[in-house]
């Protein structure tokens, strides 16, 4: 009887891991297909023109790798700084508790509003312009919540007992975190890294909102300077009536995907490698 | 800086003036609560410099939450309060200016599960203190990881593989790792609380061995809820119950001829 029911039991989780597994083929495989007579070279080193088969996404995949990089350096220090504060501080537990809360609810907002805070502050008030540093910095704000959830996180799981070890030593709340805390939770602030990045770099809607440039035929050669990014492209490319830039599109989201797996692999190899110095 | 754990038997403090049996700490009125309960109430209570002070009573009696006070680690729990004053050579460890930091180098302290840094080799361990401090300066970190395991009585079973992590060791040899630690900072009083609770019969008799050791060059005091442990590693004890010192006395008197009624019902077995 219970081995029946435990063989149902496995069934059931085996449909449910293949399922969305079988969809996510399908669809990447559909793209795949359809990205095929653009995916080359030409297409990742080209400019956009008028002509699909001209068109490439060199702009995008620049200005979307530049996001992901100002992102990431507004938001690691910012988030895990918040974090740590929160964890290890904490101080007045009621103010603790009430940025708790607004941490907890800004990861809700829907991201337009986002970039519509970004166009009224970044752009417009801080006069920074529709620039690479304004879209990096909104997308920062917006995974700002992801990172300070995950850091936190990170940082709780780190055992109350070393703490006390090191205080007991007679080193500082500092040098405790510094040198014990951040290092045992450094994997899982680098894992939150991961999502957080990886949202910012499936964003679309703030950027619009932001002004970044669906037709952006050089490469942004400041932080003040004009920007496009890989989702921004797609979206133009789709919405053109033409079958051929179709075609484009599907081969832009391969490149987006693409750079998705590249950054991931990137940060878990850097995760393991500081799994393994600490394991040392 | 000299090292602590030298092979030679010196004090641990070159300013360490008192012979053994003299107070080393002095515990005046001391109170201890977590917010608005109450866990240590009005002790005194003399610690003797180079002796072993045992303190034993029942789960809850606030004898873990006494020691705390001894190195100011209770207060850095939130809504921890103490009042009166423990003197340490004299000086009063709550008195204006004195520095928590500094006063936990002096006052080291060995806890009740095993807790090495998962993050270090057994080596970066025993140096910890000294590199979290930024105290290690030029010091010969070779000498001072090998004389502290020596004094903890470990060197023997580490020496070939400093480089491993802590976390590797098994359950007793971590906990002799973290007595390693703390005497690399080279304290004069080391503080241990239940330091063999987590551990097997055979890994506490190596302990407390090493107590009886490490007794010749540092004033030690020792948390247990084993009275045996008690009876055997320490000179002096002191019994609490409900937060208050029921009785401080040698060792051997304390379980021979107690005084108070209470130590004697604790120690029969008739609660606890």
């Amino acid at each position: 009887m219970s081995a029946r029911r435990e063989a149902w039991f496995t069934t059931l989780c085996v449909v449910a891991l293949g399922l969305p597994l079988l969809l996510l083929l399908v669809l990447f495989g559909q793209v795949l297909v359809d990205s095929l007579p653009r995916l080359s070279w030409d297409f990742l080193s080209s400019f956009p023109s008028r002509r699909a088969e001209n068109a490439g996404v060199l702009p995008g995949l620049v200005g979307s790798a530049l996001l992901c990089l100002g992102t990431a350096a507004i938001a690691l220090p910012v988030g895990v700084g918040a974090a740590i504060f929160l964890e290890e501080y904490g101080g007045n537990r009621r103010m603790a508790r009430v940025i708790e809360l607004n941490v907890a609810n800004l990861a809700g907002v829907p991201s337009i509003l986002y970039g519509i805070l970004g166009l009224a502050l970044f752009v417009r008030t801080l006069g920074l312009g529709r620039s690479v540093i304004s879209g990096a910095a909104t997308l920062a704000l917006l995974v700002l919540p992801v990172v300070i959830v995950a850091a936190r996180e990170a940082l709780r799981a780190v055992p109350h007992g070393l703490r006390e070890a090191s205080l007991a030593l007679g080193a500082t709340r500092w040098q405790t975190i510094r040198r014990v805390v951040l290092p045992s939770a450094a994997p899982g602030i680098f894992t939150g890294a991961i999502l957080a990045v990886s949202r910012a770099l499936g964003e679309t809607a703030p950027l619009v909102v932001i002004g970044a440039v669906a037709y952006v035929t050089y490469l942004p050669d400041s932080p003040r300077a004009a920007f496009t990014a890989l989702p921004i492209q797609i979206f133009s490319w789709i919405s053109r009536p033409q079958a051929s830039f179709a075609h484009n599109a599907a081969a832009g989201i391969v490149v987006l995907l693409a750079l998705l797996l590249v950054l991931n692999a990137a940060v878990i190899v850097l995760r393991d490698r500081a799994q393994r110095r600490a394991a040392r | 800086m000299s090292t602590a754990a030298a092979a030679v038997p010196s004090t641990p403090a070159a300013d360490d003036a008192k012979r053994p049996g003299r107070a080393k700490m002095e515990v005046r009125a001391l109170s201890a609560a977590f917010g608005s309960n109450q866990v240590v109430r009005a002790i005194d209570l003399d610690i003797e410099a180079r002796r072993v002070l045992a303190i034993i009573g029942p789960s809850g009696c606030g004898k873990s939450t006494f020691v705390r006070c001894l190195n100011r680690m209770h207060e850095i729990t939130l809504g921890a309060t103490v009042t009166g004053q423990v003197l340490l050579d004299g000086e009063d460890l709550y008195g204006r200016g004195v520095d928590p930091v500094l006063l936990r180098r002096r006052v080291g302290m060995v806890f009740q599960k095993p807790n090495p840094f998962p993050t270090m080799s057994i080596k970066e361990n025993v140096l910890a203190g000294l590199r979290l401090t930024g105290t290690l300066g030029g010091t010969d970190a070779a000498r001072v990881v090998e004389s502290a395991l020596t004094s903890a009585a470990l060197w023997d079973e580490v020496k070939d593989r400093l480089d491993a992590p802590g976390g590797s060791l098994s359950g007793g040899q971590q906990q002799r790792l973290c007595i390693a630690r703390a005497l690399a900072v080279e304290p004069e009083v080391l503080l241990m609380d239940e330091p063999c609770s987590a551990l097997d019969p055979i890994a506490t008799a190596r302990i407390e061995d090493l107590i009886h050791v490490l007794r010749e060059r540092y004033t030690i005091v020792i948390v247990t809820h084993n009275m045996q442990q008690a009876a055997r590693a320490s000179d002096t004890t002191a019994f609490f119950l409900h937060g208050e010192l029921v009785e401080c006395s040698p060792t051997e008197r304390l379980f021979t001829h107690p005084r108070d009624r209470r130590t004697e019902d604790y120690i029969t077995g008739k609660f606890g």
